[in-house]
């Protein structure tokens, strides 16, 4: 989903942003809805698409990060990859991304978020701040179209962080004492 | 004490992702004994569709696969129309498909062109880990990696044009479609908008791909054409004429020589000539040619296959691409795997070739988009997917419920003609070393990433690693440990 088409998106009374905001954000949620908490990036993508964002703020989501993103990423101030997390800090983190260097693939069609900033950097001369939002899941090794309580409660908090850091336009990292 | 007999095991480290694992079985002089590729498999998907009302499944199976929802999605609606008693759809219908199919086709090849297969044959087998990969590629020919990423961008903008969405499309539904496509959507393809080129560039890049693969092919014909290679029979769609059809078609199976096993199979029929065989070690099951049985039954399906069962290719520069190839390998059918390469970029052109037709079809903006019939209980849909032919067989009682499903995907179909080439390329290169280095190891992959398998359906949250690579010794072991 593209945020800013017209009439793309229902519209609340919380509006997050003032007419005045400069920067270009991107927001990528990806993963795969029909594996349970897979599909916390989608969700997050398509619950921030609910919000009042203003015209420089673009949500996208995808089941997962490909070539052609890097031109998207390369085309903004700030891009935000959204991601489930095996076994990631509860109930969040948010990371500046630096682009990959070397990285190698077997048969994987998909690219790592550092591959995907690495290609921007590299192909589109990217100038973009780029960061991980790594959202913790617990339930992956099935199929079904739910996200599992603590997860969903964990995406509510980074929801809440990631739309409050948008509002500023300050972006910092959040890394959780991590026990695992 | 410690046996010298040694396992090398190529693996990710979880099974949540599908993926594959590659062990190798040494002795103790370092001859390879055994080499399997095992490729772990979600057969639970199946049960998942159990239950769910029929019109919901074309939308459901993309789930399957985030890498070719659209084959699955297509695969699943072309059965569904039988479900729903639409033997034809309407031309409207039936081209928004085919677009969508083509796009699909364009945009996957490029991919595994450009992030795949381009590091290894711009760079070599054996070349350093930290050049041979898609950043490696897009420091050393930025203009190729431009290329690629724009024409997986433009195949994907053709998708969601005819599909609705990139993720969880709509596009195909029981017996027609939902939308047709606009006169802005079309013009958009045609002549480009924003960065994105238009199709007469997307067609000029194709070229230029295939002439890549082909040179490399042509340059290097004495070393690759015994790479991984074996002789195999070969199953693909074709058209009543023979042609190359990738959308819709009836079966043709041809031995290793290109003599016909069956032709002008309705799918519909599939059971009464292919067979699925289960065996101990693998979560896959085994397709096979059930005239030909078992132990020589086994195909190849996908961009080598196709080529190998048709006639000819009804778009003129991939059909002059065609007629070209088998000039250069020489034979009615070609059994080299590392041709699959050159195959998938003359499919890519085809592709390409059939968008820029289609866009200049004007029942693409037809108003006639769904037919019904008369209900019926099961069908089959069959698809030549980027990979290879996708079989989805459904069976659905009086409430409309799914009560059976089967799904034979484009990997499972090569599963055997992949380990035979892992076995190949491991006897004739890692028998007999001292040592088991990257480029060696990379040697198995490379015979496996020329089949494009889809290893990476449904799951790859971040903590997942694509590869881990370990020396085991009989015991179990580690006396070698690499991360790839």
């Amino acid at each position: 989903m593209r945020h800013g088409a017209a009439g793309a998106t229902p519209r609340t009374s919380n509006r997050l942003l003032t007419t005045d905001y400069k920067m270009k954000v991107l927001i990528i949620g990806y993963g795969n809805p029909g594996r349970l908490d897979d599909g916390l990036g989608p969700t997050l993508a398509e619950r921030l698409a609910q919000c009042d964002l203003p015209d420089g703020v673009t949500v996208d989501s995808d089941y997962q990060l490909n070539v052609e993103d890097a031109q998207a990423i390369a085309a903004h101030d700030v891009a935000v990859l959204a991601d489930a997390t095996t076994n990631g800090p509860e109930p969040f983190s948010l990371t500046r991304l630096q682009p990959a260097a070397d990285t190698l693939s077997f048969s994987t069609h998909s690219v790592t978020p550092a591959e995907a900033l690495g290609l921007a950097v590299q192909l589109f001369g990217a100038d973009v701040k780029a960061w991980v939002l790594a959202i913790r899941g617990y339930e992956f090794n099935a199929f079904g179209e739910r996200l599992s309580e603590t997860a969903r409660a964990n995406l509510d908090q980074a929801l809440e962080a990631l739309t409050d850091m948008i509002r500023k336009g300050q972006f910092s990292e959040i890394r959780p004492h991590h026990e695992g | 004490m410690v046996s010298a007999k040694k396992t090398i095991h190529i693996e990710p480290v979880t099974r949540v992702e599908g993926h594959g694992k590659v062990s190798i079985q040494l002795d103790e002089n370092n001859q390879v004994t055994q080499a399997r590729l095992h490729i772990v498999e979600f057969r639970g998907f199946e049960r998942f569709i159990l239950g769910r009302p029929y019109w919901e499944v074309p939308v459901l199976v993309q789930r399957l696969c985030g890498i070719c929802p659209v084959s699955h999605h297509l695969a699943a609606a072309k059965a569904m129309d039988l479900i729903h008693g639409v033997e034809e759809l309407s031309p409207t219908a039936e081209k928004m498909r085919r677009l969508m199919h083509y796009g699909q086709h364009f945009q996957s090849h490029a991919l595994h062109f450009f992030h795949l297969c381009s590091p290894d044959l711009l760079f070599g087998f054996d070349a350093d880990v930290a050049i041979r990969n898609v950043i490696g590629v897009a420091r050393k020919f930025p203009d190729l990696a431009v290329q690629g990423v724009m024409m997986r961008k433009y195949g994907q903008e053709v998708i969601k044009r005819t599909a609705g969405k990139k993720i969880h499309g709509t596009g195909a539904i029981p017996g027609g479609i939902n939308k047709n496509l606009s006169t802005e959507e079309h013009d958009e393809l045609i002549n480009g908008f924003g960065d994105m080129p238009g199709i007469d560039q997307m067609l000029e890049w194709s070229r230029g791909a295939l002439k890549i693969a082909k040179d490399y092919t042509l340059d290097n014909l004495d070393s690759v054409a015994d790479f991984g290679s074996f002789d195999s029979n070969h199953l693909g769609f074709v058209k009543e004429d023979g042609a190359m059809d990738l959308y819709h078609g009836n079966l043709r199976a041809v031995d290793k020589d290109g003599n016909k096993i069956f032709d002008q199979i309705d799918y519909q029929t599939y059971t009464d000539y292919i067979q699925e065989e289960v065996r101990p070690w693998s979560y896959m099951k085994f397709p096979f040619i059930k005239s030909v049985g078992p132990k020589d039954g086994w195909y190849r399906v996908g961009p080598l296959a196709r080529i190998n069962v048709c006639d000819s290719i009804d778009t003129p520069e991939a059909d002059a691409e065609l007629k070209e190839f088998r000039k250069a390998t020489g034979t009615a059918c070609c059994n080299i795997t590392m041709a699959y390469h050159w195959t998938r970029m003359i499919e890519l052109l085809h592709s390409c070739e059939k968008i820029k037709q289609l866009l200049e079809d004007a029942d693409l903006q037809g108003e006639e988009l769904v037919r019904t019939g008369e209900r019926r209980g099961e069908a089959v849909g069959l698809i030549e997917a980027p990979r290879g032919t996708l079989f989805h067989h459904y069976e659905v009682d009086e409430n409309d419920q799914v009560t059976m499903a089967n799904l034979i995907v484009s990997t499972t179909h090569n599963n055997v003609p992949m380990n035979r080439a892992v076995q190949k390329v491991a006897a004739d290169h890692i028998s007999g070393q001292a040592e088991i280095t990257e480029g060696l190891l990379n040697h198995v992959e490379v015979a496996i990433r020329a089949y494009d398998p889809c290893l990476s359906c449904a799951t790859h949250a971040l903590g997942r690693m694509p590869l881990d690579v370990e020396l085991l010794d009989a015991s179990g072991q580690v006396v070698d440990h690499k991360r790839t």
